[in-house]
Formats: C-alpha cells, sequence, structure tokens
C-alpha cells in the first residue's frame, strides 16, 4: 500500500505539472489584460510534440539523444525524493536532500553538455550562461539547505517537514532568511522572470531556450516536461518546507485527500505570487544575475548566521 | 539549553528584529547610491526603536519606551532627513559610487559578524537576560559599521557608517543590560544629534576646500593637480 503510494505520487505530480505552468499563464494574462490560453494548453502542447517525428542534426552524438531521457529521469528521481502530498512514503527514507540537489544538478548537467554538442553558437552560449548562474545557484541552495538542517537536525525532507509542522508558529529568522535565499534561488533555476524569460526567444538574452534551440518532436517535449516539474517541484520545496501545514502525516484517505487539496491551494497562491512578481519586474542583464545570485547566498549565509548567533547560544 | 522554542513571542520577536538589523546593515554595504543608503539606515533605525520597545514590553521598563521614542525620532525621522536634504543640496543624490571589491566587502562582513559571534561568545554567559544572544548582532553592527566607514569614500557614507556604530552600541546596552540609565542615555541621543549638525558643517567646510565630498582627495598634499 505504501509503496503503491509512493509510486502513485510522483506520477500525479508530474501529470500536474503542466498545470501549474498554465495556471501562471493565465493569471498573467489576467493581470495584463489579454486573453489567456486554456489552462490545459501546455498538455495540448505537450501532446502536438510527442506526435512529431524528432529531426536531430547530422553531427549530434548519442548525447544529444539521450539527454532528454537523462534530464527527465533525473527530475523523475528528485520528484520521488519530495514529500508532496504525504510525509513519510517509503521513497522519502531513500535519499535526502543533498541527493535532491545532486539530481537536479545531474540533469543540468547533462542539458549544458546537449548544449554544446551539436556545435551551433547559440547552444555554446546558452550553456555557458547556464553553467554561469548554475555554479552561483547552488552554493546558495545548499547554504540554505544546511540552515534547515540545523535546526531539524536531519536532511531528511520528511522529518524536517515533521520538525517544523511539531514546533508550530516560531518567528525563525533563521527560516525567513533561507525562505528568501531559496525563493530567489527557486526563480533563477527556473529560469523565470528577472533572471531568464521563459516566453520569449530573442538571442541575446535567452539562457534555457538557447540551449535547447536543436531539439524536436518528443525530445523537446520531454525536457520542457522536465521543465514544468521543475518549476513544480521547487514550488512544492518551498510550500512543504517552510508552511508543511496540511500534508499528510498518515497515509488514511482522509488524510490524503486533504494534503491533495492543500498542496494544490498553497501552489495556486505560490503562482499567483509568482506571477504578480513577474508583472512587477523586467528581467535584468545578464551581468547583473551574478549580484543577483550573490544577494541569494548572503541571505543564506545570514540564515545560517542568524541560527548560530541567535537560536541555539 | 537555550532554544529558541522555548521563549515567548515577543522574545522571538527581539531576536528576529535583531537578525534584521544585522541584515540591514549588510545591505548598507551594498548599496550604491547616497540616497538609499540613508534609506536603509532609517529603517534600521526604525527596526531598533521597534526592538526597544519590545523589550521595554517584555523586561517591564517603562523607561525603556521613552528611549525607543527619542530613538524613533532622531535615527528613523530627523536625521536621516538632515542628511537627505545635505545630500540634495550637495547635488549628489543621482551620485552613484562605485564600491571596490563589493564581493569581497560582503564576505568580510560575514566574517566579522562570525568573529563578532566568538568574541561574544564569553561575555553572553554573564547576562541572564533572555536576549542576550543579541549581543553578537549588536557588536557585528559595530564592526560592520566600521568596515562601511572603510570602504567607502563618501563623507556622507562615512557619516552614516559611525552613526550605525552607535545604533550597534545603542542596541548591546538595550539587550544586554536593559538599557542605560536615562541621563546617558539622552546625552548620547544630544550627542549623536550634535555629530550630525557638525558634520553636516564639516561637509561644506570640505566641500569648499576640494570641491567634492570625496575624502580620498584629501590624501593629496599639494593643491595643484600635477
Amino acid at each position: 500500500m505504501n509503496w503503491l503510494l509512493a509510486a502513485i505520487e510522483p506520477l500525479l505530480f508530474i501529470f500536474i505539472s503542466p498545470l501549474l505552468a498554465g495556471w501562471i499563464k493565465w493569471v498573467k494574462c489576467r493581470l495584463q489584460n489579454r486573453r489567456s490560453p486554456s489552462l490545459v494548453q501546455p498538455y495540448r502542447d505537450l501532446a502536438k510534440l510527442f506526435r512529431k517525428t524528432p529531426v536531430v542534426a547530422n553531427h549530434a552524438s548519442w548525447l544529444f539523444e539521450a539527454t532528454p531521457y537523462i534530464v527527465f529521469t533525473s527530475i523523475l528521481l528528485a520528484v520521488a525524493i519530495v514529500p508532496s502530498i504525504a510525509a513519510h512514503l517509503p521513497t522519502a527514507s531513500i535519499a535526502d536532500v543533498i541527493a535532491l540537489v545532486g539530481f537536479l544538478a545531474l540533469g543540468r548537467f547533462f542539458l549544458i553538455l546537449a548544449g554544446m554538442d551539436i556545435g551551433t553558437a547559440f547552444g555554446g552560449m546558452g550553456s555557458s550562461r547556464e553553467a554561469t548562474i548554475a555554479s552561483l545557484a547552488e552554493p546558495a541552495m545548499l547554504m540554505a539547505v544546511f540552515t534547515l538542517a540545523m535546526s531539524a537536525n536531519t536532511t531528511n525532507l520528511s522529518s524536517a517537514i515533521d520538525y517544523v509542522q511539531d514546533n508550530g508558529l516560531v518567528l525563525r529568522p533563521s527560516f525567513i532568511f533561507a525562505l528568501a535565499g531559496v525563493v530567489l534561488v527557486a526563480i533563477a533555476e527556473t529560469g523565470r522572470v528577472p533572471v531568464d524569460n521563459p516566453a520569449t526567444h530573442l538571442e541575446l538574452t535567452m539562457i534555457h531556450e538557447a540551449m535547447i534551440l536543436e531539439y524536436g518532436g518528443r525530445h523537446l517535449a520531454l525536457i520542457e516536461w522536465a521543465g514544468q516539474i521543475r518549476l513544480m517541484l521547487f514550488g512544492v520545496l518551498i510550500v512543504n518546507i517552510f508552511f508543511p501545514w496540511g500534508i499528510a502525516e498518515s497515509l488514511t484517505l482522509d488524510a490524503l485527500a486533504i494534503g491533495l487539496g492543500a498542496m494544490v491551494a498553497k501552489l495556486m497562491v505560490l503562482g499567483l505570487l509568482l506571477a504578480i512578481s513577474e508583472m512587477m519586474l523586467a528581467k535584468m542583464r545578464i551581468f547583473r544575475v551574478q549580484d543577483y545570485l550573490g544577494f541569494a547566498y548572503l541571505l543564506s549565509l545570514l540564515g545560517m548566521l542568524s541560527h548560530v548567533i541567535l537560536e541555539v547560544g | 539549553m537555550n532554544e529558541l522554542i522555548d521563549h515567548p513571542l515577543d522574545e522571538q520577536a527581539i531576536l528576529f528584529i535583531a537578525a534584521l538589523v544585522i541584515f540591514t546593515s549588510f545591505l548598507m554595504l551594498a548599496q550604491k547610491r547616497l540616497t538609499s543608503l540613508v534609506g536603509v539606515f532609517a529603517w534600521q533605525g526604525f527596526l531598533l526603536a521597534l526592538a526597544t520597545a519590545l523589550s521595554a514590553h517584555t523586561q517591564d521598563i517603562p523607561h525603556l519606551y521613552f528611549s525607543a521614542a527619542l530613538n524613533l525620532g532622531l535615527k528613523a525621522f530627523l536625521i536621516p532627513w538632515m542628511l537627505i536634504r545635505l545630500i540634495a543640496k550637495f547635488d549628489m543624490h543621482r551620485e552613484i559610487e562605485a564600491l571596490l571589491y563589493p564581493s569581497i566587502t560582503l564576505t568580510a562582513a560575514a566574517s566579522l559578524v562570525l568573529f563578532s559571534y566568538y568574541v561574544v561568545l564569553p561575555i553572553e554567559h554573564l547576562s541572564t537576560l533572555a536576549t542576550r544572544n543579541t549581543i553578537a548582532v549588536s557588536l557585528g553592527v559595530v564592526l560592520l559599521g566600521m568596515l562601511l566607514m572603510v570602504t567607502r569614500r563618501q563623507a556622507i557614507a562615512q557619516v552614516v557608517g559611525f552613526m550605525a556604530i552607535e545604533n550597534g552600541l545603542f542596541f548591546a546596552a538595550v539587550a544586554a543590560t536593559s538599557g542605560m540609565p536615562m541621563v546617558v542615555e539622552m546625552g548620547i541621543a544630544f550627542d549623536v544629534l550634535v555629530a550630525a549638525i557638525i558634520f553636516g558643517v564639516f561637509f561644506f567646510h570640505i566641500n569648499s576646500s576640494i570641491d567634492s565630498l570625496d575624502v580620498d582627495r584629501l590624501n593629496r598634499l599639494n593643491e595643484m593637480e600635477r
């Protein structure tokens, strides 16, 4: 029963994730007084891409064709670790949050290689930019994770969620700083507006899109889908660690229904906030991204410092 | 062990504000514009006043309310307003100061905070107040204020650093010993006010003699450009 649930939860997760992307787009269009595409438009796009024959360049090596599958599998494994509807699934004890960061890095590493594999100028440019951002975002993410781990005395996500939930509402400066740091990192990692714009293919500014420019058909579909899952993964990570209330602690049907409802509601609110912030901000210059990520690192570091100085002593 | 969860909510709030105070110190180090620097300084003053009022509430010391009000009036409104007016008068509100090595400065700032934590560790055991953990934060604010003075060339930014040092000392007094005696506190407050006014006069002197507020140019001994 537990294992069945542990298999169903990631599947449900990856099938909901295009809906979140659709929801964010819907809110954004509404806020800009535009007519929005339907909420299920991302599904239609994916279905269209899956039906098309993928075209691969002559010079592509096996790496280019394998990458979409590696990216998708690594994000799927990452999803299995994160408690979304219920805590304490058997998969949660397999790996901890550091492994999660590792899975995300694995997918990104192969995407960077694939970007350079074909040898087009855009691919290399996108890869180098992605590598720059990733190398700055990862320490900030890990620092925030360590802050959490030091408070909860564990790197296991389910136990950390238990810890936050058991203590009730505590004003923790370290958590607030870590939350702010993780939000900034999540925006950079999922390629949302001030760092990258997912809606454009403008040559000089794109980061993620430049790497996958040569992909088509089901390869592109897998990468796009992995991107949507990654967005939802960060969303779930943020809402479930810092606001875990509602997550199913026991595996009864009622608790699971509440857990699903709570997760959807929290993600809808988060999507709303993301859409609003994307409305207000303009994309920043690529050379300012390092300042932005430096700030994220500073926030995470302050979280760690305030934990050591103010919360334990 | 003195865990955070054991504290009541208002003491948690003081600790939280302490974290925000050190955060504003970091923000000040990263500000390029003088007006936003003064703005962050005003926020720090506001947070300090809030922390003081909260500790007046938790420790039930009514005279701290008075010093909170004094602090709010002086450091959150009056001195920032005077500095902003000076900036406008010298026509510097559009000026952007290129920071020398911003990332190294911030790393140095983080290590200074760690350093102050280790320095304060033995002192903390002498105090019995629940908020004694904030002594390290206030020492950190003092050191970051000094770092601000060291890294900046604009005279106004250095004055803001000086005022931030005073903020740190005030915070230490509130957090560690439930506030200084009233007379001392008022004396310091007016000292700071007078200092702000005198600095304003100095700015005019510096500006009239070297035609700039960049204090690096004071290093030059001769008046002629070589």
